[in-house]
């Protein structure tokens, strides 16, 4: 058979490629560009292959930086997700008490990261600030700029204020969604409060949650304002994560190389961490037959 | 076991009703026997489903008392009342296995495990379920999920009543007799009184021994299919069943004789005189289709109507036509030819009922 070939339709993918071209490829490229090279100044450069990148691996600020980064973000995933899911489940459902206390737990997430750490910079000094004096008076010695453990406990509190009301929200939609019967059948079927739970409301949660934690996982990943507002990294180093570390190299620094380098890394373990745990959940989603064949 | 009695019961989503409008079930007194298969027959919205979850507990009643075999149970919440309900569409715990699905009730209620897998097994075993107990249930089609419902109220051995609301509406309609088969099949095997509700006179009439019809918050007639085709209590179960629906004629006394506008119905005179008798302004005369006859000439008790379509349904015919102003409709057998544009027609003397002020009135009371 004869067919007559005409690929001119493929121009049309032109506006899409020269969008993703804009939006993704050309600023990334800037970056990988500026990774195997070592700069000088405009006019005086050198190939240096994956140096940087080798460099950047066995920096042992950067790893303990990574540690710090992987605790914080599984500390506040912990507390948040569980505390979101009670908030959503004890929230009102109807009247005007349901839109009332929407706002008021929403409220958190509309403040911009550099003013909460603003807030609780202030919040938090011993002299002023309600928390720091309140917790002083009581007779511990609270201090985040000195104790470690403070200002640690301190940046999860924050954060746990700050994002824990978007976990509730997105569960009390998904909450909403459950159908009256579920819950009357399952009362016909005398299953306690705690079976409700676990095998009607923790089951129709389980994509929300999904997008949840994907979400917080990736935003805590890459705090940067409330922590340097708060503690300025300190005390030491205790409270550096990766963004305020990246930032000093490659702003305060000017190692553009190694800097690139290190976003590189930086941004392919959030990639990586994402996709593994995605897969990962909705592999056991969809496979059927894994607890079906005993 | 038990004998489900509703006694004065009346039911009302508005805080302070003020006329019968505002209620959802107008007061009644109804008994459900032990046993029996009921179905619970009406239209969108007459308040049936209402019913049924006050009977399980859902909704507590705002007046009158519901009686589990003499003991009142308004306060007792669906949890305690052993009563299954099956819903609309198939609740299953998607995480569990069929099994499990099924096991949830008894486990519930800390049941020994040996005991579970009598009963799962045996429940499954009815259902045609013992394939896909390894499976999960979120992965079933929607008869299989309608079935692991039914059989969840199905593996309890304490439960006295299962109620269905609608539950075949999400499956396909080839397999719908096929669980209307199931249904009648454990109903006759385990002996517990169901109570089916539906707006689908086909699958009442298949499922239940009795009916009771339902319309604006009040059964209005409750019997045999077979009663509820031949004497309608209410104008509106005569609209509601059949296919075509009852003929109403709007009729005026006029001395010793009912008129329909100005054509003269001739008549027994028991009725004319019943009708004479009632003083009401509101008198119909319900006729069905099946009971009035083609007549080839005039005669004493035929009447002229106006032919304006005959419907071929392969073995039987529906005529439309108009006796005045009054449409009718005549079901003629195959083979029976009717021509317009006019024809003659005659009601069968014995079929015609007299409503009056909607309710029918039983001539020789």
């Amino acid at each position: 058979m004869n067919k007559v070939r005409n690929n001119h339709a493929w121009w049309l993918i032109l506006p899409m490629l020269l969008l993703v071209a804009f939006s993704a490829i050309i600023p990334l490229m800037t970056v990988v560009n500026y990774s195997v090279q070592d700069v000088f100044d405009p006019y005086t450069r050198f190939f240096t292959g994956t140096e940087w990148f080798q460099v950047m691996l066995n920096d042992p600020a950067l790893q303990a930086a990574l540690l710090r980064q992987f605790a914080f973000s599984l500390t506040i995933l912990a507390i948040e997700v569980p505390l979101g899911i009670g908030i959503a489940l004890i929230m009102p459902k109807q009247g005007w008490q349901a839109s009332a206390v929407l706002i008021l737990v929403t409220l958190p997430l509309l403040i911009p990261w550099n003013v909460v750490g603003s807030i609780w910079q202030i919040f938090t000094r011993g002299d002023i600030g309600l928390m720091g004096w309140g917790l002083r008076e009581l007779g511990y010695g609270y201090n985040i700029t000195r104790s470690p453990a403070d200002a640690w406990a301190t940046i999860v509190l924050m954060d746990v204020w700050h994002w824990t009301p978007l976990i509730a929200l997105l569960c009390y939609s998904g909450l909403r969604a459950i159908p009256e019967a579920y819950y009357q059948a399952a009362r016909i079927d005398r299953a306690s409060k705690w079976a409700v739970f676990r095998f009607i409301q923790l089951p129709k949660l389980t994509n929300v949650l999904v997008i949840g934690i994907l979400l917080r996982f990736m935003h805590s990943f890459m705090i940067y304002a409330e922590p340097f507002v708060l503690t300025g990294g300190g005390p030491g180093s205790s409270t550096t994560f990766l963004s305020q570390s990246l930032t000093t190299m490659a702003i305060g620094q000017q190692d553009l190389g190694p800097s690139a380098a290190f976003s590189l890394i930086y941004f392919l373990i959030i990639l990586l961490v994402s996709w593994v745990f995605y897969t990962a959940i909705m592999h056991r989603q969809k496979d059927p037959t894994t607890q079906g064949e005993r | 076991m038990a004998e489900i009695t509703l006694k004065s019961l009346a039911h009302t989503y508005v805080a302070k009703p003020q006329s019968p409008q505002d209620y959802a079930i107008r007061e009644m007194t109804h008994v459900w026997h032990q046993g029996g298969a009921y179905a619970l027959l009406g239209p969108s919205g007459c308040g049936k489903s209402t019913l049924l979850n006050i009977i399980s507990g859902l909704l507590e009643p705002s007046e009158g008392e519901v009686l589990f075999d003499g003991q009142v149970v308004n306060a007792l919440p669906p949890e305690a009342r052993n009563i299954a309900q099956v819903f609309q569409f198939p609740v299953i715990y998607d995480t569990m296995t069929v099994y499990d699905n099924l096991a949830f009730p008894l486990r519930n209620v800390n049941t020994p495990e040996q005991r579970v897998r009598e009963r799962v097994t045996e429940v499954a075993d009815v259902l045609e379920l013992g394939a896909l107990l390894k499976q999960k249930a979120k992965n079933l089609t929607a008869d299989e999920k309608q079935k692991v419902s039914m059989g969840r109220g199905l593996v309890r051995d304490d439960v006295s009543a299962i109620l269905f609301d609608e539950p075949l509406t999400v499956i396909d309609p080839q397999l719908k007799w096929k669980l209307r088969r199931k249904l009648k099949e454990i109903h006759q095997r385990f002996g517990i009184t169901m109570v089916y509700v539906t707006h689908d006179q086909l699958e009442a009439s298949t499922f239940a021994d009795k009916i009771a019809v339902m319309y604006e918050g009040q059964v209005v007639q409750f019997g045999t299919p077979r009663e509820l085709f031949e004497v309608p209590a209410h104008t509106f179960v005569g609209y509601f069943i059949g296919s075509p629906g009852m003929n109403f004629l709007e009729v005026t006394v006029r001395g010793r004789d009912l008129y329909s506008g100005d054509t003269r119905i001739p008549l027994d005179e028991g009725l004319v005189s019943a009708a004479a008798r009632s003083g009401s302004n509101n008198i119909k005369l319900g006729i069905r289709p099946e009971f009035i006859d083609v007549m080839h000439e005039p005669g004493a008790e035929t009447l002229e109507v106006e032919v304006n379509r005959v419907q071929d349904l392969g073995t039987y015919s529906i005529v439309s036509c108009h006796l005045g102003q009054t449409p009718l409709k005549v079901r003629v057998e195959e083979g029976q030819h009717v021509e317009g544009p006019r024809c003659h027609v005659r009601f069968v003397p014995e079929r015609v009922g007299l409503y009056v002020d909607e309710y029918r009135v039983e001539l020789g009371q």
